[in-house]
């Protein structure tokens, strides 16, 4: 099949960008979507012209590297999929597509479909993670965890990093990637000593990062290629909640106020 | 060059104890006037990075992805091993060792796979206490399977994504560590050599992705921690990223390749559907469990190249037109058989003419039986995951209509030689993860990747790298040495030769063309004949990649193209070190399959009495053949026998 593209091309954080327009010929039904592109890459580069860039590792859906909007929807809109795994057997011939970047404040575009998502990372620097060193801890099975709470952490924890959360939110709010730290940590007994500690560093983090608030919209979670569930929202808000009682209930123990 | 493995002697069961008290250690109140670089952020890297800035060292690590989270690790699906016998089963420490060297085909050196076995325990600890959330059972406790034809169950899993899970974890430590500062993080940031002084490495030269920025960094030890080689194949199953440069980079600075043949083939993954194709996808080995392989008996059936299909609908063939060749061949462990012989007898078909998808590259992984004995829920409850992922990408519904299937280069045992320190023949560079050659010899087990990365990481290198600092002790520290700006120098030269050719071809032509090559002639079974013919064929590819490529833009700024065709160049000239290896191999070994060297019935066959030994290959120009230098392996507790899975 044949298909025209057009794609937002930009040369760095500081050029203003533009749309061009690219034929994709000859594509077959079982490619993936980033295959037809390095089909249209190649042609460029074989010209001797700048391909156009976008970021992608692993080809699988597990990475979280790739993704940008096709026609406004993050990684294409196609149900718990990421662009990667995204094929071509979803379009037909003669589709007309228009492909841009995460389009966030705090996501800054590097170049082209690239945006820079070191935001996230700050966000989990703040406060994401349990504080044990490495070396001989107790026994793993010392500690009993239940199915349902285990299953409940790894629900949160699937979340792949990619950024389509922000991407959807008409606030370009982190809500769901950071809540779905603070849940699957949160939940576990391993990470309750830090658990409010740790919601309020990362909400900090992510407030600082110029990320919008949530006003309940659930794009995040429908765009979600891994499927994350708007509870962890819930999970994160009553978090904070808690936090400011019971730091306030240790600042008074330790003689302030 | 005398190869010393430096693993202690006597009692194997104390070895790494003993050890562990004999190295030396650094005072904690210099720990700080140590520096050392970490490339790579996967399980072995940012495992490392993080357990070296608890202790007390400024770490500087790097990778060319945008986080330290994607490391290709990630993908990672069906588990790690660990000998906790919390099933009661019978596993225990030296079960484990035993399985791996047997495993490996006697290919491993002994003392660092006990350690490794050894060492399997605490890991699943540490990363409990991260908070991995391991599958459990009701009760709490966590959950095991048996994975890959073990007898026992050892393998711990989080749904299809262990990988993910650890990764994860790794990385969360890593980033409590750039908190705190013990760790400076440098993302998007692609290491392009290494630069030694005084014949002990001491810092590495960067590219910045982003800017294009050519950087030195100065340490007191380099870790390498840069993953493995399977893209040499241009199609595998490993990350677009995946490339040989840093390890080959030392190769040429003098750091020796270990065992370059030997590498893996994932028997389960989904097969090639067009020439466009740009990587494989696995689907996890434990699909063998309840699928049944099969192939049509009538060739006709299978592939159509003129019609481009099947010539009939595998629901259409009758129970007696369908040859389930594993359980033909291997009545006892039938479609569990390891992942080799898995393999090559899936090749055979095909070669046969029996294949079912494009350019007859398949067979038929069925689950017809399962469903009819389980129903489709259970097997849904099982692998729903994994259907849900295949219909993703073929479209086709493994509930409908059988899988389809085929290897794919999926891990690689070689790597940069090492030893028990994980230190290279190169003072002060230490090697981990898969990256080195040290734990798998020949092949791999399922589930033991995982383990080797986070054994090497967490456990391993944090003290054996100790013992090498407090030899050499805090020493002053420059980029400015004539060593840095030599190497800066090389490196800018071949940037702008890169730039400058201005060709006609694109860089993943050369690499699919390479892959190809490597693929049809040092992939699941390798000849003479064929390895003869890589050796005349990858320099001619190599010297029209340097006359004929095609990199647009500038190098001072993001160029996906110029980091692509700096990594095919290194793959150009690593393959041929790959093929002669392969070829001077003359046996049948775990991955490392010579056509020459089999039994009547197609077995393996391997010769202890001339190749027991791990091949290191020293670099000496391009083109030019490298030296052969050996280790040999001496087997004192497992006693080298024949595998057999009949
Ligand atoms: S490239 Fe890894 S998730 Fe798409």
């Amino acid at each position: 099949m044949n298909l025209t593209l057009h794609v937002w091309r930009q040369k760095g954080p500081n050029d203003p960008g533009r749309f061009e327009t690219y034929p994709a010929t000859g594509i077959s039904e079982h490619m993936s979507f980033l295959e037809m592109l390095d089909t249209v890459n190649e042609k460029l580069e074989a010209e001797g012209k700048e391909p156009i860039v976008f970021e992608h590792d692993c080809r699988e859906g597990i990475c979280g590297c790739c993704g940008f909007m096709i026609d406004g929807k993050a990684h294409g809109g196609q149900h718990k999929t990421t662009v990667c795994q995204l094929h071509m057997r979803s379009f037909k011939d003669g589709d007309e597509l228009t492909l841009e970047p995460w389009r966030a404040q705090a996501f800054p575009v590097i170049k082209d479909l690239m945006v820079d998502r070191s935001a996230f990372d700050r966000i989990i620097q703040s406060g994401g993670y349990v504080s044990v060193r490495s070396g001989s801890p107790q026994d793993a099975n010392a500690i009993l965890i239940g199915k349902e709470v285990a299953d409940r952490a790894f629900d949160a924890a699937a979340c792949i990093g990619c950024g389509a959360c922000v991407a959807s939110c008409p606030n370009a709010a982190a809500m769901l990637f950071t809540g779905a730290k603070i849940t699957h940590l949160g939940v576990l007994p391993q990470g309750a000593p830090e658990r409010f500690r740790r919601v309020q560093a990362m909400t900090t983090q992510m407030d600082m990062e110029g990320f919008g608030y949530c006003t309940n919209h659930g794009e995040c979670s429908a765009y979600c290629p891994k499927g994350i569930s708007l509870d962890v929202i819930a999970r994160m808000n009553q978090d904070l909640l808690l936090a400011q009682v019971v730091t306030r209930d240790e600042v008074r123990r330790e003689g302030g106020e | 060059m005398i190869l010393e493995s430096k693993a202690p002697k006597g009692d194997i069961q104390t070895a790494w104890d003993r050890h562990k008290f004999d190295v030396k250690m650094v005072n904690p109140a210099n720990k700080r006037k140590y520096t050392v670089i970490v490339v790579g952020t996967g399980l072995a890297g940012a495992s490392a990075a993080a357990s070296l800035g608890e202790l007390g060292y400024n770490v500087l690590n790097f990778a060319f992805q945008d986080s330290a989270r994607r490391a290709h690790s990630i993908a990672a699906q069906g588990g790690i091993n660990a000998a906790k016998n919390y099933q009661g089963d019978g596993d225990s420490i030296y079960r484990l060792f035993y399985d791996t060297v047997k495993g490996g085909d006697f290919r491993a050196r002994e003392e660092n796979v006990y350690r490794l076995a050894q060492v399997s325990v605490n890991i699943i600890d540490q990363a409990v206490a991260q908070g991995v959330p391991f599958a459990r059972e009701y009760g709490g406790l966590l959950a095991n399977r048996s994975f890959g034809g073990a007898l026992v169950s050892r393998t711990f899993y989080a749904q299809g994504q262990t990988g993910q899970q650890l990764l994860i974890g790794a990385y969360q430590a890593l980033m409590r560590q750039v908190n705190d500062g013990k760790v400076k993080l440098f993302t998007r940031t692609e290491m392009l050599d290494l630069v030694i002084q005084d014949g002990h490495a001491r810092g590495i030269i960067t590219r910045n992705l982003v800017s294009g920025k050519v950087e030195r960094w100065v340490a007191d030890a380099v870790v390498l921690a840069t993953g493995g080689y399977s893209n040499v194949f241009f199609l595998s199953t490993n990350a677009m990223g995946c490339n040989v440069t840093s390890t080959w980079r030392a190769a040429r600075r003098g750091a020796l390749f270990a065992n370059p043949c030997y590498t893996q083939i994932h028997p389960t993954c989904i097969p090639v559907s067009g020439g466009y194709q740009s990587k494989l996808t696995l689907m996890s080995e434990s699909l063998r469990n309840d699928g049944r392989v099969w192939a049509p008996k009538n060739p006709a059936d299978g592939w159509d190249s003129s019609k481009g299909k099947v010539g009939k609908d595998p629901r259409q063939i009758p129970e007696a037109e369908r040859d389930y060749f594993l359980e033909r061949r291997y009545p006892t462990f039938g479609n569990l058989v390891p992942r080799d012989v898995a393999s090559r007898a899936a090749k055979k078909a095909c070669d046969d003419g029996q294949g079912i998808a494009y350019e007859g590259r398949g067979v038929y992984l069925d689950f017809g039986d399962a469903i009819q004995r389980l129903g489709k829920d259970a097997v849904g409850e099982r692998y729903g995951n994994l259907f849900e992922m295949y219909e993703r990408i073929t479209g086709d519904s493994p509930y409908e209509t059988p899988m389809r299937i085929y290897p794919a280069p999926h891990y690689t045992m070689g790597g940069l030689w090492v030893d028990y320190n994980l230190q290279s023949n190169v003072p002060g560079l230490f090697v981990i993860g898969e990256a080195n050659f040290s734990d798998h010899g020949a092949n791999r087990l399922g589930a033991s990747a995982l383990m080797q990365g986070l054994s090497d990481g967490y456990f391993v290198l944090p003290y054996t790298i100790g013992h090498y600092l407090a030899q050499v002790g805090p020493r002053g520290k420059s980029t400015e040495w004539d060593s840095f700006k030599q190497v800066e120098g090389e490196v800018t030269e071949r940037t702008d030769k890169l730039m400058s050719i201005k060709g006609k071809r694109s860089v993943d032509s050369f690499h699919r063309e390479l892959g190809l090559l490597m693929w049809e002639h040092c992939g699941m079974a390798r000849n003479a004949k064929g390895l003869s013919l890589l050796l005349q064929e990858i320099p001619r590819i190599r010297a029209e990649f340097w006359e004929n490529v095609s990199v647009p833009g500038t190098p001072g700024e993001l160029n996906q193209v110029l980091e692509r065709a700096g990594r095919v160049a290194d793959f150009l000239e690593f393959a041929e070190m790959m093929a002669l290896d392969a070829l001077e191999r003359e046996e049948s070994c775990g991955g490392h399959f010579r056509e020459e060297h089999q039994s009547a019935e197609g077995e393996a066959e391997r010769d202890d009495e001339k190749f027991q030994y791990v091949a290191a290959w020293e670099f000496k120009g391009v083109g030019v053949r490298p030296e052969l230098h050996k280790e040999a392996l001496d087997f004192r507790y497992v006693k080298p026998s024949k595998r057999s899975y009949k």
